[in-house]
């Protein structure tokens, strides 16, 4: 009986392939929707970790107090010994020290004497050492526009629009001119690596990235650093668990009456990140909500006007000797097995756009080309793990529930109705 | 009951409602139906004769009175249990012929018995044998739609008849179908009656069904009006003749 049932939905294209391809397409939407708005709202908060707050974020007292300036007079010292202390302490965050600067970018003509220059955000960070994991978490290599990545102390990467307004070739030598930490004059020469593009406007406008060895030894920060950022391994920013880590680091230093002590600040207290993510989960949600309730009325109907249509057939087989509930049955089955092949479908594809847009992302840089903002010229879908399942509440429930409810149907007519339809 | 009865219908009333006033489809109607009859229900439109062949067929109940069948009082069944009677004892064939489309005529003739949960082989030799006795062998790899009128009408009575059914119900069997087939048909079910004593039960108001009756049951405004046995029925060569001349 169950080959005779299969056989015929295989058959009629009505019962089966049209309806596996409405619900895969449906399904499809719901998780490509959820995907990208993760990835949406998500990407001006990831943009900040990545490049500002980190997950976490320490500073000293004093610097965090004045941080908009830049204040490297202020920064940690003894950063080396921090580090080992959370390491331990923390070790499900990666830790990194980095230090924020600005200068002055000149480059020298054959003679030495200044051909171009312009103002530079610097950004120094742990580039060269093996187990360093900043070049994966700014995702610099994808990122490399020319030339290559820094592989000696002394070498330097220039954002790409940055190197065509300083006309410099990857190659070429440029000199910093900003000021130590102590408030005296430094100056050094770097050679360009290569150059990248940061995907972020205000720094692909004039920043570099530097190794952080090289700027301590420029800046004279020796064991110093403006900050330490930490990360979850897993690259989620986890809001409550980095409040907790958070309040319980901040707890040593309470009686503390040192300015220099350090500080830590999650995510969400940093620069109204807070209100933002709260922002961007609401609206994030109830975009989903309203798309999911959408997609469940499509396919409701689906499943209702699909076994509405067969009320014939029903009424044909009631007649025949089949009983109510093995019609019925029948007909949640049918629906239970294109619900699940559609949202298996449906899944897959959305998450392989998904991933798509993950990856490679949508360039929206012509859009904000004249923002200031810290914001990602590139926006990308995310998938996390409710893109897997989401799909599946229309899918399979909202199909289920349009074939269970024209199912009653056959409950609620007397069989002579339904054999007088079949006549019609 | 009579021993030989296997429809008994006593006192039998259905009413329908509509709206806030009740139709009165059946009137105090008394039957009895013997094995092997080949009987109709005959009279104009809304006179009941669906209505009381649905209730023989366990498709509805009545409002008052009995109707046993099989000795089973349709009132009293549950919806499995008329599914069962539907399914081992009775067969069904319909004006529109309602086969199934997506299904080939074997398998919509094979459908009945796998409800039955007949054996395989068995099964197969059941249906190729009902195939056979409406000569559709043939057509066994067909689907619905390669089918002529006449055809399709011969599958569902291969469909009615393959579980050995007690009774065949047949509701307009020949309004879609042109008399040569009407005749085919018929000669088919007279055919059937007589070699396996199957009960036939016919609603119809063509002539040409009228004819085959070895009782004809008039009903009118949802009563029986007359209750005749025709020992001699008046289908003839004839008449099949005359209506295929008529029909060419």
């Amino acid at each position: 009986m169950i080959v005779f049932l299969i056989k015929g939905l295989l058959r009629d294209r009505s019962r089966s392939l049209f309806p596996v391809i409405t619900v895969t397409i449906g399904v499809m939407l719901t998780v490509f929707l959820h995907a990208w708005l993760k990835g949406e709202m998500g990407d001006i908060a990831r943009s900040n970790a990545n490049f500002t707050t980190g997950h976490v974020r320490i500073m000293s007292r004093a610097y965090a107090e004045n941080k908009s300036q830049i204040p490297n007079d202020l920064a940690l010292l003894g950063v080396e010994d921090l580090l080992g202390q959370l390491r331990l302490q923390y070790p499900d965050l990666q830790w990194v020290k980095r230090i924020r600067f600005g200068g002055l970018l000149d480059v020298p003509d054959s003679r030495g004497e200044t051909s171009t220059q312009g103002p530079a955000i610097g950004l120094a960070i742990d580039l060269l050492s093996e187990e360093s994991s900043e070049v994966q978490t700014l995702n610099i290599e994808a990122s490399l526009v020319r030339g290559q990545l820094p592989s000696m102390s002394g070498e330097v990467l220039v954002s790409d629009e940055f190197a065509e307004k300083l006309k410099l070739q990857p190659g070429g030598t440029l000199t910093l001119i900003g000021s130590t930490m102590h408030g005296s004059m430094a100056m050094q020469n770097f050679v360009m690596a290569g150059t990248v593009k940061f995907g972020i406007n205000a720094m692909d406008r004039g920043a570099f990235l530097a190794d952080i060895t090289d700027i301590q030894q420029t800046l004279d920060m020796d064991d110093g650093a403006g900050e330490i950022l930490g990360y979850f391994q897993d690259g989620i920013y986890h809001d409550s668990l980095s409040l907790k880590i958070e309040e319980d680091f901040n707890r040593q230093y309470t009686h503390s009456g040192d300015e220099y002590a350090p500080v830590m600040f999650a995510l969400r207290n940093q620069d109204g990140l807070g209100e933002y993510l709260d922002l961007a989960n609401y609206i994030s949600f109830i975009a989903a909500s309203i798309f999911v309730g959408a997609m469940s009325i499509v396919l409701w109907n689906v499943g209702l006007i699909g076994s509405l249509r067969r009320y014939g057939e029903m009424g044909l087989r009631l007649a025949i000797g089949e009983d109510k509930r093995h019609v019925y049955g029948s007909v949640i089955i049918e629906s239970l097995i294109i619900g699940i092949i559609g949202s298996v479908f449906g899944t897959l594809l959305g998450l392989a756009v998904a991933y798509y847009f993950q990856v490679h992302g949508l360039d929206i840089g012509s859009m904000v080309k004249n923002s200031s903002m810290m914001m990602s010229n590139i926006i990308r879908a995310e998938i996390t793990p409710v893109t897997f399942i989401i799909g599946f509440i229309p899918g399979i429930l909202s199909t289920l529930l349009g074939a269970a409810l024209a199912g009653l149907g056959i409950y609620k007519r007397s069989t002579a109705q339904l054999f007088k339809e079949l006549e019609t | 009951m009579d021993d030989s009865a296997i429809i008994e219908i006593r006192g039998l009333c259905k009413r329908f409602p509509i709206g806030n006033k009740q139709f009165t489809a059946l009137s105090e109607v008394n039957l009895t139906i013997e094995k092997g009859e080949f009987c109709g229900l005959i009279g104009p439109s809304g006179s009941g004769k669906t209505t009381l062949l649905n209730i023989i067929g366990s498709l509805d109940v009545p409002t008052e009175g009995s109707a046993i069948v099989l000795g089973q009082s349709i009132l009293q069944l549950t919806h499995f249990q008329a599914s069962q009677l539907r399914n081992k004892s009775l067969g069904f064939i319909f004006q529109t012929y309602n086969l199934l489309p997506v299904y080939t005529v074997y398998e919509n003739v094979e459908f009945p018995l796998l409800l039955l949960k007949t054996p395989a082989a068995k099964r197969r030799k059941m249906v190729l044998a009902a195939l056979e006795a409406v000569d559709l062998a043939d057509k066994a790899k067909s689907k619905p739609a390669q089918l002529s009128g006449g055809e399709s009408q011969r599958v569902a009575i291969a469909r009615a008849m393959v579980k050995d059914p007690a009774i065949v119900l047949a509701d307009e069997p020949t309004a879609n179908l042109d008399a040569k087939n009407s005749h085919r048909i018929l000669q088919t079910m007279v055919k059937l009656n007589r070699d396996l004593n199957t009960t036939f039960i016919f609603a119809s108001h063509d002539e040409k069904v009228i004819g085959y009756l070895r009782r004809q049951i008039s009903l009118d405004d949802g009563k029986v009006v007359s209750d005749l046995k025709i020992d001699t029925p008046l289908h003839s060569a004839a008449l099949a003749a005359k209506d295929t001349r008529m029909s060419k």
